[in-house]
């Protein structure tokens, strides 16, 4: 499946200034403390796995991002630029990050197609063939291109979520999160996306992922981010971290989520 | 993650950031856009207001309250309060919000129970019986209420006289000048008993909470009935026997060429409670037939099997769920028939909206005629409001 | 499980049953009757009480409204119709005779009579334009153009002075017309106002938000006689001097106002019931506020809501009739003012039947297609 993107060999540029860079950013949900001092930066090309027990702050965290949730404290730079109140800051932002989520959110009254063009023709101004075009071709990539004029509604759950991915990508985003992909899937429908996302990988697109998949955080993952309470406990490659957790808490995590397999 | 809480380095609140003074700032443009709206409305009345100031000037329009003080005399025939034309607008505007009430809570009750029937007969398994209440609801819901009312009060004025009045049951007349029904002296000791009653049926409320708690405890049921039919029927009763156990029927007759005695709903009343009720128990029909519906079939199946009673089952399974579904619609229905009692200015019932039209039109005093139009209703749908939430909660917490 | 063992029921062949015919006792007319009419002996007795009411009522129903009715009555010497023979058959026969002679003015009001055409072409545009918006295949933008054309169609016929056309003021309609473009209209214009109304009421800017409520709240908490009383007597004192707006008009803005609130509880009702996910996504894609609203949210929150949409419809359709009491002439008023002539006092429920049936008409179709919309919307939520 891989083959259907391009692949780049070496994917983390580590002499480019960040992708994202926060720093010491800090949120509240009313009084419950979320993210705690949470500072990260995440290279161009770079694949990062962020995990944790539920309730960690993973989701908070990467939504912080493209600013589905407001951060308090701390600074977050996406692609050089400050994520503040400032909307065309913002606009800027979100049409360089898409976000796939975990229960697709794809557009139900629109056809698989139109939910790929939507965005490009209206965010982006391109003209409507060319959209369609550059849909084709995503719909391609995640091998559904047959599907196209269906409604997200007659798809499996493994379609709509390479559908989201494919409309994700219509953008052409340099930064991709992924927020829990293949949490709501069948077992048998995980494999088709986590494929997905593997080629998308080796086409060198920095990503965020939150996932409990440990072997797709094995197979592309740069780095593992540990969360727990709302802080970052732990991080590293997926060797260090798998093999030889040091704190405590991530070897219960490991503990119970490998019993759990 | 409460431990986590606790410790004092974590124990700071989100700050509040500056504010920048630009366009891209998405607080600024929230604060344009509500300056801008605001502004707007502002002027727009603003502008309202002086037109109608200066145009009150040119018309030489009296403004204030004053003439709630004034000697009304206009003539009201229903009045719950001693009334006569002499009495002054802000007693006949009383009478008037009374007249409302009356037909509001009347209608209310009414319609709750016809409606509630004819709900239940909708889903019976009875196929002509469904069928009836089915149609009933159909037809009734698809006419206009004025419509409807015109429709009785024509009816009932086309009634013969009295003196060849309708018969149907002993004492009672049906007649062009109204309903006429047997009743009794009232005295202060029936307003003792009804209070009673009252009393009574509070009492047992608490009394079956008890009950339940003591249950609760040692897993005896209690039955409650005994001590509420004591406290609701026996207490009024003591209460009405020590003050005498005054009895009077008043049982209206026909003499010459009038009835005497009995109680008498006019046509326009009888009229207006008619078509608002039929017309209000259509709605609520189908409100009651869709939160029965809505507690699934497995809950009765489950509570079955469970080995409960079916009295149990209803009562803790079934109202509750089907009672969440049945409330806010039936909130609004009440809304509605309060609002709906407004269209008796058509038939010639004496509400507040009537009364407050006819002052309004003798004073030419209309922002305050309609102002007080408005500010009962708001406040009788207000405290409709405030009454269902409150009920509306605590049918959530039993259902917890 | 390995994937590789699925099982895969539908391709396994079932072994043939030979299934046997229900036995009459089950299936067949006399079962059906036996379990739905006369299941125990309360469902029968109910039933036969039930039946024997009916058909003593319908029978003196049809004594009254066919049989005994008188269809039309003579003209006496000084040109007025001669009702004795209805006087005579009071109680007993249905006057319809008053429906035959009136009918023209219970529909079209004082409407120039030659040019009564122009008001009947106007309601059968109004009923093809309702037939036409019911249709899936119209719901597209193309359907504002198709509204706009027929209201200003409706407008040129009503008011004519042109194509040869006389002049007629709107004074002078009366009848179902008015009745139609109040509603039409006034949904017209309601509808625009709802959605800003409840898009507002749930804006995170507090100023417009409080706004929204407190119109929402306050129109919903007054009836609406307050409000047309509003519009007739207190609306010319707002307006500068020797600036008039007519009664008509001043109604029809009650009634948007009106209709504006309701309908927006609806809408706001349709945006709550959108997943959360649907705002996330479209925020996370870029989309600004209004296409946010335009692509995703409005045509899905509206789609949901058709059902009570069309039933709010419903409403402010039986609603207009209450013009009657700040005296504009609609079907209702037409048809009281119609027998306020001697020759026809007494005869109101022969009209008001009449008046009835018309609105039954209308609000029957809208309800069932209502129904029907629902079970379908139902279904296609269930896949």
């Amino acid at each position: 499946m891989s083959a259907a993107f391009e692949t780049v060999a070496s994917a983390a540029r580590l002499d480019a200034p960040p992708a994202i860079s926060m720093d010491r950013v800090n949120k509240w949900f009313g009084a419950l403390h979320v993210l705690r001092d949470v500072s990260l930066d995440v290279a161009l090309g770079e694949r990062v796995v962020v995990c944790g027990p539920s309730g960690s702050g993973k989701s908070t965290l990467i939504r912080c991002i493209n600013r589905l949730e407001t951060h308090q404290e701390g600074h977050i730079l996406v692609d050089g630029i400050e994520l503040t109140d400032d909307v065309r800051a913002l606009d800027a932002i979100r049409r360089e990050v898409g976000m796939v989520f975990q229960s697709f959110n794809l557009f139900p009254h629109l056809t698989v197609l139109e939910n790929c063009t939507l965005a490009p023709i209206w965010v982006r101004r391109m003209p409507k063939r060319e959209a369609e075009e550059l849909a084709m071709e995503y719909l391609n990539k995640v091998k559904i291109p047959e599907q196209a004029k269906k409604y997200p509604g007659q798809l499996s759950g493994g379609q709509q979520q390479r559908v989201a991915i494919a409309r994700a990508l219509c953008m052409k985003p340099k930064i991709m999160l992924f927020d829990e992909p293949t949490s709501a899937l069948d077992p048998e429908m995980i494999k088709e996306v986590l494929d997905t996302m593997v080629a998308l990988a080796d086409t060198g697109m920095t990503m965020i992922c939150v996932t409990h998949e440990m072997g797709f955080a094995r197979q592309v993952a740069d780095r593992v981010v540990f969360m727990d309470r709302g802080e970052i406990v732990e991080l590293g490659t997926p060797d260090q971290m798998f093999n030889s957790p040091q704190t405590e808490r991530l070897q219960l995590f490991l503990s119970q989520i490998l019993r759990g397999h | 993650m409460s431990d986590a809480t606790a410790d004092p380095r974590f124990k700071r609140t989100a700050p509040r950031r500056p504010l920048k003074l630009s366009w891209s700032d998405e607080r600024v443009r929230s604060i344009f856009w509500q300056v801008l709206v605001v502004g707007i409305l502002v002027a727009i009345i603003w502008w309202l207001v002086a037109n109608t100031q200066r145009n009150l000037e040119v018309r030489r329009i009296a403004t204030g309250w004053g003439f709630l003080q004034r000697e009304a005399g206009l003539p009201i025939a229903e009045h719950l309060i001693d009334y006569s034309p002499t009495d002054n607008y802000l007693r006949a505007l009383m009478v008037g919000v009374l007249n409302t009430l009356k037909v509001a809570v009347v209608g209310i009750i009414l319609a709750t129970i016809i409606g509630t029937l004819i709900g239940i007969a909708r889903l019976s398994k009875n196929w002509l019986v469904s069928k009836i209440a089915g149609i009933y609801v159909e037809v009734i819901r698809d006419l206009p209420l004025l419509l409807q009312l015109l429709f009785w009060y024509t009816i009932l004025q086309g009634l013969p006289g009295p003196r060849q009045a309708l018969n149907p049951v002993d004492g009672v007349f049906l007649s062009n000048r109204g309903l006429l029904l047997p009743w009794i002296q009232w005295e202060g000791a029936h307003t003792a008993a009804l209070l009673a009653a009252l009393v009574g049926f509070v009492l047992t409320w608490m009394y079956g909470d008890l009950m339940r708690a003591k249950q609760m405890q040692d897993g005896q049921p209690r039955r409650v009935w005994p001590v509420g039919l004591l406290l609701i029927l026996g207490g009024p009763i003591a209460v009405w026997a020590l003050l005498g156990a005054p009895f009077k029927p008043d049982v209206p007759s026909l003499q010459g060429f009038n009835f005497r005695g009995g109680m008498l709903m006019s046509p326009e009343y009888f009229a207006l409670l008619v078509g608002l009720v039929t017309y209000t128990a259509g709605f609520i029909a189908e409100i009651v037939r869709a939160g029965i519906q809505s507690v699934q079939h497995g809950q009765w199946e489950a509570a079955q099997a469970l080995g409960l009673k079916p009295g149990v089952v209803l009562k803790q399974i079934v109202l509750p769920q089907a009672l969440r579904v049945i409330v806010p619609p039936m909130t609004s229905q009440y809304l509605n028939i309060t609002k709906n009692s407004s269209l008796a200015v058509a038939i010639g019932y004496q509400d507040i909206v009537s009364i407050a039209n006819t002052t309004l039109n003798q004073t030419g005093q209309a922002i305050e005629g309609i102002a007080i139009i408005m500010a009962v209703y708001l406040s009788i749908s207000l405290s409709i409001s405030l009454f269902m939430n409150w009920y509306n909660a605590k049918i959530a917490l039993v259902e917890r | 499980m390995p994937s590789d063992t699925t099982l895969t029921p539908a391709t396994i062949p079932a072994p043939p049953v030979e299934s046997r015919r229900a036995p009459i006792s089950v299936v067949g007319p006399v079962a059906w009757m036996r379990a739905n009419l006369f299941s125990g002996w309360l469902s029968t007795a109910i039933t036969l009480a039930l039946g024997y009411l009916i058909i003593t009522r319908l029978i003196s129903f049809v004594d009254w409204a066919f049989i005994n009715a008188i269809w039309s009555v003579p003209v006496n010497a000084t040109n007025q119709p001669d009702t004795s023979a209805c006087r005579a058959a009071r109680g007993v026969g249905a006057c319809w005779a008053v429906v035959t002679e009136k009918h023209r003015f219970i529909l079209f009001g004082t409407y120039p009579f030659e040019e009564h055409w122009r008001p009947a072409l106007a309601c059968v545009i109004f009923v093809a334009l309702y037939i036409v918006s019911a249709m899936r295949r119209f719901w597209r933008k193309e359907l504002a153009l198709i509204w706009i054309a027929a209201l200003t169609a409706i407008g040129v016929l009503m008011w004519g002075g042109v194509l040869g056309m006389p002049f007629v003021p709107q004074e002078r309609w009366g009848g179902l017309p008015i009745t139609l473009i109040l509603s039409t209209f006034g949904l017209a214009f309601a509808f625009p106002l709802a959605i800003m109304v409840a898009l507002g009421r749930r804006s995170r800017m507090p100023a417009i938000k409080a706004i929204c409520v407190l119109y929402v709240e306050l129109i919903r908490g007054v009836p609406l006689i307050s409000l047309l009383f509003m519009a007739s007597v207190m609306f010319p004192l707002f307006l500068p001097e020797g600036m008039n707006i007519d009664k008509l008009l001043r109604a029809q803005i009650a009634i948007i106002l009106f209709a504006g609130a309701y309908l927006a509880e609806v809408v706001r009702a349709g945006l709550q019931a959108l997943p959360k996910g649907q705002y996330e996504a479209a925020d996370a894609l870029g989309l600004s506020y209004w296409n946010k609203t335009g692509f995703i949210i409005l045509p899905q929150a509206l789609r949901m809501v058709i059902p009570p949409l069309v039933n709010t419809f419903i409403g402010f359709f039986k609603d207009t009739s209450l013009v009657l009491i700040i005296g504009i002439f609609d079907l209702l008023t037409a048809g009281k003012t119609a027998i306020v002539e001697p020759a026809w006092q007494g005869f109101g429920v022969e009209v008001y039947i009449t008046i009835g049936l018309i609105y039954f008409v209308f609000c029957f179709a809208m309800s069932k297609y209502s129904q029907g919309l629902e079970t379908e919307l139902n279904q296609h939520r269930r896949r």
